[in-house]
């Protein structure tokens, strides 16, 4: 189980090596890292959105006009967006690449998170969205490269789904 | 409470001072009725995501900031997503334009009220998020100046108007690669096949 946040940076090489210059995100604390890193450096313009379908709209917006982007919210929050996928992401073919921390799993306390986790698998499959559940560190850097390359090149969302395994889950005391 | 106004003269009287803003028109009569005042390839007509014209043209705004941006969204997709005015409030960007077209119900589903319809103003809501250029127009020609102040102002404005019920006169093609590609090669970030 990896103790630091090494995996943050790998996330964040792997955007500025494919000029993605927007994060947009709802909050989740497995994410702090990311977050603090898409912050800290001004080649990222990074905030918040009140909700996790509004954070498509931005994106998908933002990539027609020819900036690139990064999704992140946590699998209670994908349970958010499937409309705004099927209907824009998905139908007009706009590259919306998101990074979800999964709850739910590994130790959760809140079965709220439990439930709400299990949508994110069924619903990339419904859309024919490709999804990866990254586990672990020596393949994380390999797929968040090529699925970004990916999405952009043929125009599909993709979903990486960060696993506890990689991240270290969310610690409940 | 303001005059209730032609949504296809407002539309016309947009169009009519537009160069080579983008437009982003929410789903059903907004952007029915962008497409019915004349059709530009820097418009984006969407099918579908209830609520998200105003954070798509945010993105576009985000990407392009030396081009002038409008959202277009209906009364109901606005309640829809008022969440999307203090983002927009918070980022703050110098090129964009909100018109929010009220007419108090949900016009494409068969006239059901919206909360506009009885106490929820938008321009009162935008100026609480932080959007403090906010204004209901008061007719047609009211409306035009607005919107070309907001579109030589920095930093976002909103722009209410109280529009009439009724059946939109023409809609687009329902093609969302085809509305999508054109969007993109006017914005300059897609190159066609070429002639």
């Amino acid at each position: 189980m990896p103790s630091d946040s090494a995996w943050a940076g790998v996330v964040l090489a792997a955007l500025r090596k494919h000029d993605v210059r927007l994060a947009v995100y709802v909050p989740d604390k497995v994410l702090i890292p990311l977050i603090d890193g898409v912050h800290a450096d001004p080649f990222f313009t990074a905030f918040t959105a009140t909700r996790e379908e509004e954070g498509v709209g931005i994106c998908a917006g933002a990539w027609m006009g020819g900036l690139r982007s990064i999704l992140m919210m946590q699998t209670s929050g994908f349970g958010n967006v499937p409309n705004a996928l099927a209907s824009l992401a998905v139908a007009y073919q706009i590259p919306v690449v998101m990074l979800v921390s999964e709850r739910g799993s590994l130790g959760e306390v809140n079965v709220g998170q439990v439930w709400s986790s299990r949508v994110v698998a069924p619903v990339c499959d419904a859309l024919g969205i490709p999804h990866q559940t990254i586990e672990r560190p020596e393949d994380l850097a390999f797929v968040v490269d090529r699925s970004i390359v990916q999405a952009h090149a043929t125009q599909t969302p993709v979903v990486l789904v960060l696993s506890p395994r990689l991240t270290g889950g969310k610690v409940f005391a | 409470m303001t005059a209730t106004l032609s949504r296809i003269e407002l539309m016309r009287g947009l169009t009519r001072i537009l160069r080579d803003e983008a437009v982003i028109a929410g789903i059903g009569n907004t952007n029915f009725d962008l497409y019915a005042a004349g059709h530009r390839p820097q418009n984006f007509y969407m099918l579908g995501s209830m609520g998200l014209a105003f954070p798509i043209a945010l993105g576009v705004a985000l990407a392009q900031p030396q081009r002038r941006v409008i959202g277009i969204e209906g009364d109901g997709s606005l309640l829809m997503n008022l969440g999307c005015l203090a983002t927009i409030a918070m980022v703050a960007p110098a090129n964009l334009t909100l018109v929010v077209m009220d007419n108090g119900v949900y016009e494409i589903t068969g006239g059901q009220p919206t909360a506009s319809a009885q106490r929820c103003d938008f321009v009162e809501v935008a100026r609480a998020t932080g959007i403090a250029h906010s204004a209901w127009a008061q007719d047609t020609s009211d409306f035009v100046r607005l919107v070309q102040a907001a579109l030589e102002r920095t930093g976002p404005s909103l722009i209410g108007a109280r529009i009439e019920r009724g059946p939109a006169i023409a809609q687009p093609p329902r093609d969302p690669a085809q509305i999508r590609d054109r969007f993109m090669q006017a914005m300059g970030s897609r190159k066609g096949f070429g002639a």
